[in-house]
């Protein structure tokens, strides 16, 4: 509430001060000193636009020409077919590009990595934002916020030199896994959700808190059933971004699951995903073949899963809007 | 104000600069593009170049076999270094590209050390990439879960391998893993009990053990005079005939300091060498 | 928490009974009460259950902070352990070696930190222009609600996809071969909805008063900006910006295929941006720090490859810390010199 008055406060003096100044403004150089400043920040903000319009629209025309060209691909059998066979030749049965074992790969490796980090980050959320505070904001906050910044690559070397072995010995296998890709994309999205989960419990007013001590509740009491619930949507808009992140993360996986064309059947065997295909066929394949053009449309459904998180999220964010406002 | 119109000019300025350095690079320079194979070679080979001839420039870039081949075809470089014939791709006019065979590079068959066997038939290996074969104790070997490690159907080592060791039989789908590179399989087959995968020769070392094929030992001589055929030339293609700077550069490929020197010390062998030819 | 507020909380909860549970569903208290009935002084045994849950829960939310923080430890600790031997003047500046030992990571490291400041650049201006536009002149209108969207959508793209995209406009369509340029665009869309975001706030957290004063005293807006909003927003920018830049410099996916997995021959003698060997060279290809680390891994043609990576992995990791502890420094130091009020 504050903030919108405040908002409201700018936009009434901003717009008075607008009017003033162009009744009294004729004088040279208030191009200089008004117009040009906001044409530039006016560009900026519309170069923002424009660089998603156009990559949106490059990277869908690119991924669309893989079913529309001479031989079309069907976007049914793309889909929900899992017969990968780009390189066959026309005595084999043709090409197939079926490409659901990327899309399972891709799905399966995110969703497992959020099962394991997501617990762990919320705990930890709760260590930081309510049991010690102190120590939490001075010490695991600012090494959490250290640890969002290490490059993936690094996660992936050490997932290949520790973690693959470790499997390897530990449960047999290859040690290249559906399990040491979760495991790594767990360890690289833990700083984010951790960091959102921490701020979501810390945004609840104190009000919450002491209420329910003052009925009586203990802490756990309290944390269960007062913080948890107020802070639902918050802490479930920063996994969906953990998710996110861990679904579009390319060299860090593809260096650890081993990148074999099939559906996992356990958490030792070896996958693939889009992402991991991409890296490895891109290059290889001749612009303009359907081999190559099917690598664009797997671009282009990351992309469109993407913007399926992004939905979550902004679902996820007008639900706490209205709860907050129906609160008020 | 000023401060503004400043970063202006200075970001206009950084704008021409850049449009001109392209213009330049487009003039006295060439562009080598493609197999990451192949890379290294030309690498070196054009460093060696640039010093005797300090005004020329040749940019060597990897991106893979089918970006080289789709840039050299496009005119986007102008020279396209790939691991296979450009003919093996579809949807590339090979008739305007011109081939030079640089070298050619051996393949191997190799196994981790604690597979005891140590010879192959082609119908063998067939079927141990066909999935038929699931246990080394099936052709002698202990008794151990054979585990393939394969490389992506894109790759040009693949190609070969399918080719020449495994007679064009595609692998059976999902019983393989995949690395993307020779380093990445060296490594899983060192680590990995029961694993066989292929590697370039050179990349071949004590960490792994190569098979003989049929009986024939993959060693140089045995490529040469034609009796191990699991082989393929790297090939460095360019639109029409060669001019200029791109002819200059492909005839010192193909010279002595190159074919002489260069050519076996990174592990290939020389075009030059060989007594038979595909 | 002290055994005498315990004995309170417990008293308070005695004479309120299940009062948190008011705040629940039925079902829940229902059963509560259920439970009461059941056994005679059921209160005081259910509360010691609340205890015992609550100090079960209360160890277990250490122990998973404790062991967090731990796993982080471990993790950076490995990587730099594993890579002290190569941390030489020797290798941080001397060019790989092709097939022999004793390669270092010199054009990498330099080729990492030039395409940084040659995205930032790019994306500063850009994106502080954004984030003034934002938070001072976005009124709120459809426009507005498309940039917002357009941020959210930019971050959080796989930055795999927009490695593709630059390779497919500087690439494929304007043909600029892979070089910097195209890796420094590509790094600079994945920068800017970060840097809109973060000078956005910082300019929102700026007293109100001082841009009111300003605008009494018959300045115009954008001179307001200029001149005032910008200073004092300063601090959070630049830290901001500095964070940003420290997680660019370990971007690998968006790379590979723009600003390309080979580095040529340099010439660090020859600093005209025209030349071809020159360093500054906008337009050579430049195979940066993180493409390498995990090139290297992978084509492993040195016979010290796991030397090399595990070194350039510890580069990283140590240059991104202290990107981060500069960013730190900077956002206290000016604040402190009274900069921002």
């Amino acid at each position: 509430m504050v903030s919108e008055t405040e908002n409201l406060s700018k936009t009434l003096c901003i717009k008075t001060c607008d009017h003033v100044i162009t009744r009294s403004s004729p004088k040279p150089g208030y191009f200089f000193r008004e117009t040009l400043g906001r044409y530039y920040t006016t560009l900026c903000g519309s170069v923002i636009i424009l660089l998603t319009v156009v990559m949106v629209a490059f990277v869908a025309v690119k991924g669309l020409t893989a079913f529309i060209g001479s031989h079309p691909i069907s976007p049914l059998q793309f889909l929900f077919s899992t017969h990968w066979q780009p390189d066959a030749s026309a005595s084999e049965g043709g090409p197939k590009f079926g490409a659901l074992t990327f899309i399972i790969g891709s799905l399966s490796v995110s969703g497992l990595a959020v099962l394991f980090s997501a617990p762990l980050a919320i705990a930890a959320a709760v260590l930081i934002a309510i049991i010690a505070p102190k120590s939490g904001e001075n010490f695991i906050r600012p090494v959490l916020e250290l640890f969002t910044g290490i490059p993936s690559v690094v996660y992936g070397w050490v997932g290949l030199s520790l973690l693959v072995p470790f499997i390897r010995n530990c449960f047999g296998g290859l040690g290249f896994s559906l399990l040491a890709g979760s495991l790594v994309l767990a360890l690289m999205i833990l700083p984010t959700i951790t960091t959102l989960a921490t701020d979501a419990l810390q945004a609840l007013p104190i009000s919450y808190t002491e209420g329910s001590y003052a009925l009586g509740a203990t802490r756990w009491q309290t944390i269960y059933r007062i913080l948890f619930p107020a802070a639902r949507s918050r802490i479930l808009i920063g996994i969906t971004l953990g998710i996110t992140r861990a679904f579009g993360e390319a060299l860090a996986v593809q260096m650890v699951i081993g990148n074999s064309v099939r559906i996992p059947g356990s958490f030792l065997s070896p996958i693939s995903t889009l992402t991991s295909i991409i890296t490895m066929d891109m290059g290889n394949t001749v612009t303009g073949s359907d081999w190559n053009n099917s690598m664009w449309s797997m671009a282009l459904l990351l992309l469109l899963i993407t913007f399926g998180f992004i939905v979550i999220i902004k679902i996820l964010g007008s639900q706490r809007t209205e709860k907050r406002g129906s609160n008020a | 104000m000023l401060k503004f119109s400043r970063i202006a000019w200075i970001i206009a300025l950084f704008f021409t600069v850049s449009t001109g350095t392209v213009a330049i690079a487009a003039g006295n320079s060439i562009t080598a593009m493609g197999s990451t194979a192949l890379q290294p070679l030309v690498e070196q080979a054009a460093n060696k170049f640039m010093e005797t001839k300090p005004d020329a420039r040749i940019l060597v870039q990897g991106g893979g076999s089918g970006t080289g081949l789709t840039q050299v075809a496009q005119g986007g470089a102008d020279i396209g270094n790939s691991d296979i014939f450009a003919e093996e791709k579809t949807d590339i006019n090979a008739k305007q590209l011109i081939d030079h065979k640089v070298c050619v590079v051996g393949f191997t068959a190799v196994v981790n050390p604690k597979v005891t066997v140590s010879n192959v038939t082609q119908k063998q290996l067939v079927d141990i990439f066909s999935g038929k074969i699931t246990n080394w104790k099936e052709i002698g070997g202990p008794d151990m879960k054979v585990v393939i490690i394969n490389r992506p159907k894109s790759s040009g080592t693949r190609a070969t391998f399918k080719k020449y060791a495994l007679n064009g039989v595609e692998e059976a789908a999902g019983i393989s893993l995949t690395e993307d590179s020779s380093g990445t399989v060296r490594k899983t087959i060192a680590e990995t009990p029961g694993a066989i995968g292929y590697l370039a020769l050179s990349y071949a070392d004590a960490s792994v053990r190569a098979l003989n094929f049929n009986g024939v030992t993959p060693t140089i001589a045995n490529i040469t005079n034609g009796k191990y055929p699991i082989w393929s030339y790297e090939h460095m293609y360019t639109k029409g005939e060669p001019t200029g700077l791109a002819k200059e550069f492909l005839n010192y490929m193909m010279g002595p300091e190159v074919q002489g020197k260069l050519v076996s010390a990174l592990g290939y062998i020389p075009v030059s060498e060989m007594k038979v030819s595909r | 928490m002290p055994e005498t507020s315990e004995q309170i909380e417990a008293q308070m909860a005695k004479q309120k009974g299940q009062g948190v549970q008011i705040q629940k569903n039925a079902t829940d208290s229902a059963s509560v009460t259920k439970d009461a009935a059941r056994c005679g002084f059921c209160k005081s045994g259910n509360q010691r259950a609340a205890f015992f849950t609550d100090r079960l829960a209360t160890f277990f939310f250490c122990s998973a902070g404790i062991f967090l923080v731990g796993l982080l430890f471990i993790f950076a600790g490995y990587i730099i352990y594993a890579g002290r031997d190569s941390l030489t003047f020797h290798f941080l500046t001397s060019p790989p070696r092709f097939m022999q030992k004793g390669g270092g990571i010199g054009p990498q490291l330099f080729n990492s930190i030039y395409l940084l400041i040659i995205s930032s650049a790019f994306s500063v201006p850009i994106g502080v222009g954004a984030g003034i536009y934002m938070a001072e002149y976005a009124r709120p209108n459809s426009i507005t609600k498309a940039i917002r969207l357009s941020l959210e959508t930019l971050s959080a793209l796989p930055s795999i996809v927009v490695g593709l995209f630059g390779l497919l406009i500087f690439i494929n369509v304007l043909g600029w071969g892979f070089s910097i340029m195209a890796g420094a665009m590509a790094l600079m869309i994945l920068n800017l909805p970060v840097i809109t975001r973060v000078a956005e706030e910082s300019i929102r957290n700026v007293p109100l008063t001082l841009k009111e004063g300003s605008l009494a005293l018959g300045a115009t807006h954008w001179q307001t900006i200029w001149k005032l909003i910008l200073p004092a927003a300063l601090p959070g920018i630049l830290s901001g910006v500095i964070l940003v830049t420290g997680r660019i410099f370990g971007e690998a996916a968006a790379l590979l295929f723009t600003a390309g997995m080979s580095s040529p021959h340099l010439n660090f003698g020859d600093w005209n941006p025209l030349h071809y060997a020159s360093p500054l060279n906008p337009f050579r290809p430049a195979e940066t720090l993180a493409v390498y680390t995990w090139k290297v891994n992978s084509e492993g043609l040195a016979p010290d490859a796991r030397q090399i990576a595990d070194g350039a992995a510890a580069v990283l990791i140590i240059t991104v810390f202290l990107f981060n502890i500069l960013a730190r420094y900077i956002g206290r130091t000016l604040q402190k010199r009274g900069y921002s009020h």
